[in-house]
């Protein structure tokens, strides 16, 4: 287990340095000088040196490397071309509301694929099974932001529910919080929720045509305590990963919803930087959100490990 | 002894005709294949051809798709958009299954470093979240379509490099691959002889799937205006343009959007008809982890 | 095409097959009747008839064993008729489970029956134990769901069940999970697992053939030994006519989703009268024969979606005997008492 733990690891470490360098490397290759770039028509002299020595961008490419993974570590991702605050607090900033959001999604997004999932392979061939499908495969094909456009057109145009954009801390106005977050996670949601039926449904079949299962069958076990026991318990191994790989990705990937909905989290700070070009704020998000991603995907298989009684030993 | 790639992809066609959404994906992908060649010539008026006394009016007889805030005709410019769609979609994919095969290849026929430094690359690129990385990268190489394609096409590299990999692996074990490498077949030869065909199912299949994920982001980029720049019309952007209108006008929300859902859902059902045909595993924890975002 | 003219005799009155103490006074009703069961299953070619008219019993302390090649429909049978049959099946005729009628019953009574009155060990007990539970909690899941143990009972019951099936050290393996036996070791659990309602009916799918030889014998052994301190009644699924002689009381050989021969294992082995069970004992490896001589059937068994209109076996057959065999189904026809055979030319002694 802990030998399990310690590779998981080590490789995670390795790809963690792949993914600076690729940050890293993602401002060498914009056309040009990046910071002459970023300050566009604002330029003047003694603002490019000090961004450039600030950046280390008057160094050979090996040593900007080593430092910007030196800082890195120890939590500096340099400071924003526009703002000269640092890149970290930014991001810090931008976290708690683009986390609300995500948390948000995969809450709706289980509460329809769970039960839908499981029903759709405990009944398959049903009814309910076929519409689980045409469900999943609408949701798979859908994009989000133009369920969020749908969302704001029903619920804000023609029913006039809920506001058509906008954030509101939830520390400081949970109802208020509510009424804005319902709209975005529910058109996040509704994509995450077709991936997760699919793969619950597809998790529970595999399980059910166990032998255990018919060995379970054949004590006469009624079949809630089947498909709870024997079936969910190891049905749902990897679906807490895939829900959580889910999680992690919609982290870095609700730049589009976050847009659209006027969200300031995470995403927007992407887009901003983009429009901005604001490479530091965007490497630095890049990297955050690859990074937790990383830690998710690491945090994930170890649970794994405890879940499943079988790895540990391996 | 090694299945023919002909006889792959035939044996796909037949068992396509027999499954209704595939029949339907296919007929929609057709319909696509017609607009996108010929949907400058199909569209009633030029995609920026104004009338100025007819902003924003909804859907009539002179104007199906209604007009937009500029007064443009919202017909014309989603049947033109679908040419770019189905260009970014396609280049992207071809770039990735390119590039993707060609890493799967080397790594897992030398194995050893190579193996370990390819696929550790391919490691990288797939720690980052899709739509993050390609904004990425078109970010720092300049919004356009050129750059998307290549942005999405990096982005999809990884999984055909381990598609292919696993393919090669398990093929290069068995008898006949053996047996071509004691009697002295050159790899070149064995590769494209015995490997390439033996892989082609599966790759078919995340072929299909791709170009489904492929315009999603396309999609998504333009939406942000970094896929193809105005004037051109695109799906995505259009969207963008409209959203601030669509309380008002819910054909600029309704159109574009249904557009590119339709073209998802086409990929998607032949893909998965395919995968049910030629690679009838469950969905496995890989690619439900990469199945979208 | 129906036979149930001819109904079994009773083997416990053949005097020769009752090799063991029975359990008991002769109890006229047996604990498992099957009558003419019959098994469709619906398949994307079509319906597949598995079973047809199939009819036997066990009675109490007896062992009955079914035999035949994989598909010959011996495994299906049972679970179709304890109700554990594919969804897409469609089952038909009558099945008496200590006299109840079990196709009448709605399915929680047949549940209930089923789990308190029949275990089941299978044949793989490599899958057939879940890998997340431990081997404690498996064994006596049932005994809390039946017979309304606490999970403090039903962990004592679990340790007396282990030691009882010759598991070393119970009271501490019995909170291990399934991955940390060997193979004979699982199979071992599973048979604790099977008997820990005291069921009256005890139901082994090929239960060796996933082990290796030696182990294969001890547990052929701890079955038989079971049956005979329990007085259970036995149903062996097995292709492997050796373990038959050793442990059966009755047998029947099917073909093809149908009951080709039946009777006492004594009547059956010293003259068998269908060319199939006779096919069958002769590529049978025994003492100075060895692997490689054994004399294989030619050819393979029908498709249940393709069943020749006549005998099944028809096309593989050694006799041949005329057109009739191979349009018309021949009927199961005693050749002794108790001894019944579907063949028009049934096999002599000598032949």
């Amino acid at each position: 287990m802990t030998r399990f733990v310690l590779r998981r690891l080590l490789q995670s470490v390795v790809v963690l340095l792949g993914v600076t360098l690729v940050v890293f490397l993602l401002l060498q290759l914009v056309p040009g000088d990046p910071v002459r770039v970023a300050l566009g028509t604002r330029f003047d002299q003694q603002t490019y040196d000090a961004l450039r020595e600030r950046s280390g961008l008057d160094q050979p490419l090996v040593a900007q490397y080593a430092s910007y993974v030196g800082h890195a570590l120890t939590g500096d991702l340099g400071v924003s071309f526009r703002s000269g605050q640092p890149v970290t607090t930014i991001v810090l900033e931008r976290l708690p509301a683009t986390l609300s959001l995500a948390v948000t999604a995969v809450l709706l997004a289980l509460l329809v694929a769970f039960p839908l999932g499981v029903l759709s392979a405990v009944r398959s061939g049903s009814a309910l099974d076929h519409a689980a499908r045409v469900f999943s495969q609408f949701g798979v094909s859908v994009p989000d932001f133009w369920m969020g456009i749908m969302g704001i057109l029903l619920f804000a145009g023609v029913l006039g529910w809920l506001p058509p954009s906008g954030y509101v801390a939830l520390t400081e106005d949970p109802a208020g919080w509510a009424s804005h977050v319902l709209l975005p996670a529910g058109a996040v949601g509704l994509v995450t929720a077709s991936i997760l039926t699919r793969f619950i449904r597809s998790s529970v079949l595999e399980v059910l045509s166990e032998d255990y299962v018919r060995t379970a069958e054949a004590k006469g076990l009624r079949s809630r305590i089947v498909v709870v026991r024997h079936v969910l318990r190891n049905a749902l191994i990897p679906v807490v990963t895939v829900v959580a790989v889910q999680l992690a990705s919609l982290i870095g990937g609700v730049i589009v919803i976050e847009v659209l909905f006027a969200w300031p989290g995470v995403g927007r700070l992407t887009y901003d930087a983009v429009q901005a070009r604001d490479y530091p704020v965007l490497q630095g998000a890049v990297l955050f959100v690859a990074a937790l991603f990383l830690l998710m995907n690491l945090l994930v298989d170890v649970l794994y490990a405890r879940l499943d009684p079988r790895i540990g030993v391996r | 002894m090694s299945g023919h790639p002909d006889g792959t992809l035939r044996r796909a066609l037949s068992a396509l005709r027999h499954d209704p959404p595939a029949v339907a994906g296919t007929a929609v992908l057709l319909l696509l294949l017609v607009v996108g060649v010929a949907g400058r010539w199909l569209a009633p008026d030029g995609v920026n051809d104004v009338d100025v006394d007819g902003i924003l009016r909804p859907p009539s007889l002179d104007h199906l798709f209604g007009t937009d805030e500029l007064g443009r005709d919202v017909l014309s410019r989603v049947l033109v958009a679908a040419r770019v769609s189905l260009e970014v979609g396609l280049v992207s994919v071809g770039i990735a299954l390119l590039v993707g095969v060609t890493v799967g290849l080397l790594a897992g026929w030398y194995r050893g470093w190579v193996d370990n430094v390819l696929m550790r690359g391919m490691d990288v690129l797939f720690a980052f979240p899709v739509l993050l990385l390609a904004v990425a990268i078109v970010a720092v190489l300049g919004p356009g379509l050129l750059t998307a394609m290549v942005a999405i096409g990096v982005v999809y590299t990884p999984i055909f490099a381990r598609v292919t990999r696993a393919g090669v692996l398990s093929v290069r074990e068995q008898v006949f691959v053996r047996a071509a490498v004691s009697i002295g077949a050159s790899d070149a030869r064995i590769i494209r002889r015995h490997v390439l065909p033996n892989i082609a199912a599966p790759l078919i299949v995340q072929t299909s799937l791709s170009l489904a994920f492929a315009i999603l982001s396309e999609a998504a980029l333009s939406f942000l205006g970094l896929g193809i720049q105005p004037p051109d019309p695109a799906w995505g952007r259009m969207l963008y343009d409209g959203r601030g209108f669509v309380t008002e006008a819910w054909w600029l929300g309704v159109f574009p959007g249904a557009a590119i859902f339709l073209t998802v859902l086409a990929f998607n059902l032949v893909g998965d008809a395919l995968r049910d045909v030629l690679d009838p595993r469950q969905l496995t924890v890989g690619e439900a982890r990469r199945s979208r975002r | 095409m129906r036979e149930r003219t001819d109904r079994p005799t009773r083997p416990g009155r053949a005097g020769a097959t009752d090799r063991h103490e029975p359990a008991g006074p002769d109890i006229a009703e047996p604990v498992l009747a099957i009558e003419d069961l019959t098994v469709t299953i619906g398949t994307r070619r079509g319906p597949a008839r598995a079973v047809a008219g199939v009819d036997w019993s066990v009675r109490a302390g007896q062992t009955l064993a079914l035999v035949g090649e994989s598909g010959s429909g011996k495994s299906l049978t049972v679970l179709a008729a304890t109700g554990l049959a594919p969804r897409t099946a469609r089952v038909t005729g009558r099945v008496r489970l200590l006299g109840e009628e079990l196709t009448a019953l709605p399915e929680p009574r047949r549940r209930r029956l089923r789990g308190r009155h029949v275990g089941f060990v299978f044949q793989d007990p490599m899958t057939s134990l879940n890998p997340v539970l431990t081997v404690g909690r498996q064994v006596t899941e049932a005994c809390e769901e039946h017979l309304g143990m606490t999970r403090r009972q039903a962990r004592e019951r679990a340790v007396e069940l282990l030691d009882l099936v010759g598991i070393p050290s119970p009271r501490q393996r019995v909170d291990a999970y399934p991955h940390q036996f060997s193979g004979g070791m699982r199979q071992r659990v599973v048979i604790a697992m099977a008997l820990s309602c005291e069921p009256d009916l005890l139901i082994a799918d090929e239960p060796t053939t996933a082990l290796d030889v030696t182990t294969q014998a001890q547990i052929v052994e701890l079955i038989a030994d079971l049956r005979r301190r329990l007085g259970t009644a036995v149903v062996w699924i097995t292709h492997d006519l050796g373990v038959v002689a050793g442990v059966a009381d009755t047998v029947a050989v099917m073909y093809g989703g149908r009951i080709v021969e039946q009777g006492p294992v004594d009547a059956v082995f010293d003259a068998p009268s269908h060319p199939y069970t006779r096919a069958l004992l002769a590529a049978r490896p025994g003492p100075g024969v060895r692997d490689g001589d054994l004399p294989a059937i030619q050819g393979s068994p029908p498709s249940p979606l393709d069943l020749p209109a006549g005998c099944a076996f028809w096309p593989r057959c050694p006799v041949r005997g005329d057109a009739r065999c191979e349009h018309e189904l021949p009927p199961l026809v005693p050749v002794a008492p108790g001894h019944r055979v579907r063949t028009f030319y049934p096999l002599s002694e000598d032949a």
